[in-house]
């Protein structure tokens, strides 16, 4: 899997990045990398700072020092629109739906096709067209979104995030609130997005999911790196690695396979 | 199924057709079936204002049969010109789950303004229209201002509009109270007597079904080609054929007596531009958005202080027309213009139709079927000769079964996943 990700464009890459809100670090020194075609998830306990960290690359907050390259080249996110036309993409945890408008209205929400008479053929089969290549089951797109399963509407959510054809994908906690089938229709989702190659971070709280799709999992604590795992390692290894218990055990175990793989250490793993 | 299929003849079913989860109505039985599915759930549409017109109608009729009488719905439609135009409005602004609560106030102000500036200053009729109609939008602007950059209530800013707008109403019109408006001006001709040619009447009535049918008709044929699913030529052609009927056999009627009055014509054609700029503007579906959900409307990048500026001009911009309009009804600008009832009927008349009072939900055409409901009661009432006493307590209790309709609806809708 390493060699994949040495050959495929990195996409994003932070390097040193803080942010501080008056006296509290919420993010020190954080590293990062997301190639194209991967999966990497963001872990941690509440406060860790993955929801900053979100926010700092959908452009909502400012970090205090650091960069981001993007794409290979140097980028400052200063709001929202700006990441999103870089092609940086972000569901929000809350889907940021309305449910009184049917599926095409929410994917093209606020991006609707010629303003003065709205072009309804068009966007119903740029609807469909996402939809599909996402191999969605969405039974109709001009229900209301309030008639659709929770899955099928994160399902909604990231097709509109596809909208754009971002470059990295943002989901913070994709399958949170959802049932056993509806994750594991998610799931298949971020595969599907993964393998149209493009880069997503994926915050969740749930260990399973997170293995279950996660090439790389990053664990945050206390608003700094505490580790790279793959995706086979242990849950102790990871809980431990979360809530700071046997903190250098866990990091030294981290080096240990990096070196036994025979590759450089990533970026991240370096403390 | 196996009827689509045929009809189609394709190996493969259509982009939006894929899911076999999902029921699609096929012909006009179809469409009929699915009708009724969406009423069970709660999707009433014009629904409850259609049987609640045919019970009122009914029950007027049989107590005083001048009631349904070309005449009598002529003078009908007078009446409904004018506070329908401010319901119309009053849509706008509950579209994005907000209240006006000054309508009444600001009509009022718009009249004595008219008056003021065309009878007692000599300004040409025009100026002082355009003066009324531009006062009226700025008092919008202003709720919009402290709506959205001090966060005040809609319903405290217009409320406390109410009383000043009022308060500036009776300034306006001085000691002397009222100010008539010259009989024979074109505007007072308008509000109270020019109708329609015969047969221009007939040409308008014709119009809706010949441009629903080439608007289908073409909108069908792109779908195809696009691969998507359309609705049947039979379908199309049906519905047209029946609005042509029933809006030729309703002009038909009117004709018998002086026909459409021309004011009721600006009030349809109003309905008709506002239902265009709803369902297919931009504009028109970030209202809905922000009143569906104002903060996934921000973050999909929609300017929600923009749109709730907009709803709040048109909405005091519209009771300004309908002031104007109100005035050349009555020939005169008076202190008690836009007291009274006309409020709560513009908001009535907007919630009976059909329009949300929770925001996201409505159309223009809840103006139109909510006025003339407003109307016949209030008409059928002084057919009767009963005392405004009764008149606003009757008005009142069809407005709260009006908004037990929508509550329960939308209840109904939530549990059978219709937002």
């Amino acid at each position: 899997m390493d060699n994949n990700q040495e050959q495929r464009e990195l996409v994003l890459s932070l390097r040193g990045i803080s942010k501080n809100f008056g006296a509290v670090s919420a993010l020190t020194d954080i590293d990062l990398d997301v190639h194209a075609g991967e999966v990497v998830a963001l872990v941690g306990d509440n406060g860790a700072g993955k929801s900053t960290l979100v926010k700092t690359l959908a452009g909502v907050h400012q970090p205090t020092s650091g960069t981001i390259t993007f794409r290979g080249k140097p980028v400052t996110l200063t709001d929202p629109s700006t990441a999103l036309g870089l092609g940086i993409a972000t569901v929000f945890q809350d889907l940021a739906l309305c449910e009184n408008l049917d599926v095409v209205a929410n994917i093209f929400l606020g991006r609707e096709l010629s303003p003065y008479r709205l072009d309804e053929v068009s966007m119903e089969l740029k609807a469909w067209t996402l939809l599909n290549e996402l191999s969605a089951r969405i039974p109709s797109v001009r229900e209301p979104v309030a008639s659709l399963s929770g899955g099928q509407r994160q399902t909604v959510a990231i097709a509109r995030s596809l909208l754009l054809e971002p470059k990295l994908i943002l989901l913070d906690e994709p399958t949170a609130a959802l049932g056993v089938a509806q994750t594991a229709e998610v799931l298949d989702l971020i595969e599907r997005v993964r393998d149209r190659g493009l880069g997503v971070i994926m915050i969740s709280h749930n260990m399973e999911d997170v293995r279950a799709v996660a090439d790389r999992i990053v664990v945050l604590r206390l608003g700094r790196n505490n580790g790279v795992f793959a995706p086979d390692a242990s849950n102790e290894e990871l809980v431990s690695a979360i809530t700071g218990a046997a903190n250098n055990s866990v990091s030294r175990r981290a080096h240990r396979r990096q070196a036994q793989s025979g590759q450089t250490p990533a970026p991240e793993g370096r403390q | 199924m196996t009827k689509s299929a045929e009809q189609n003849a394709h190996t493969t079913p259509m982009l939006d057709r894929r899911d076999e989860r999902v029921k699609h109505a096929e012909g006009v039985g179809g469409s009929i079936r699915a009708f009724l599915d969406r009423v069970r759930s709660g999707d009433l549409g014009a629904l409850p204002v259609v049987v609640g017109l045919v019970i009122i109608w009914t029950v007027f009729q049989s107590l005083n049969p001048v009631f349904l009488a070309p005449n009598n719905l002529v003078n009908l439609l007078f009446d409904c010109s004018t506070v329908g135009v401010i319901a119309l409005g009053i849509v706008c602004i509950l579209i994005v789950g907000e209240i006006d609560l000054s309508v009444g106030s600001v009509s009022g102000f718009a009249s004595a303004l008219l008056g003021v500036m065309w009878v007692n200053q000599g300004w040409p009729v025009a100026a002082a229209i355009l003066a009324a109609l531009v006062f009226g939008a700025l008092i919008g602007a202003l709720y919009a201002v402290l709506f959205n950059r001090f966060g005040m209530p809609s319903f405290v800013a217009t409320l406390a509009g109410l009383l000043s707008v009022l308060g500036l109403q009776l300034y306006l019109l001085g000691s002397t109270g009222s100010i008539n408006l010259p009989y024979g001006s074109p505007l007072v001709e308008f509000g109270q007597l020019l109708v329609m040619p015969d047969p221009v009447s007939y040409a308008l009535a014709a119009l809706p079904g010949i441009v629903m049918f080439v608007l289908g008709y073409r909108t069908a044929a792109r779908r195809r080609a696009a691969g998507l699913s359309a609705q049947p030529m039979s379908s199309l052609l049906l519905r047209s054929l029946v609005i042509t009927v029933i809006l030729e056999f309703i002009v038909y009627y009117l004709n018998l007596d002086r026909g459409i009055p021309w004011m009721f014509g600006l009030f349809v054609g109003l309905v008709v531009a506002m239902n265009y700029a709803l369902t297919r503007t931009k504009w028109g579906r970030q209202m809905l958005a922000v009143g569906g959900n104002r903060e996934a409307a921000r973050r999909a990048g929609i300017n929600v202080r923009f749109i709730y500026t907009t709803a709040f001009m048109l909405c005091s911009g519209l009771a300004a027309a309908g002031g104007i309009l109100s005035a050349a009804r009555l020939a005169s600008a008076s202190q008690q213009a836009g007291t009274g009832d006309v409020n709560l009927n513009a908001i009535a008349a907007a919630v009976i139709g059909g329009t949300s009072l929770f925001g996201g939900r409505g159309s223009a055409y809840s103006a139109l079927l909510g006025i003339i409901v407003i109307q016949s009661i209030a008409s059928g009432l002084t057919l009767l000769d009963l005392s405004s006493s009764l008149r606003y307590m009757i008005t009142g209790a069809v407005l709260a079964i009006a908004v037990i309709v929508d509550s329960l609806a939308r209840r109904s809708r939530a549990s059978h996943g219709r937002a």
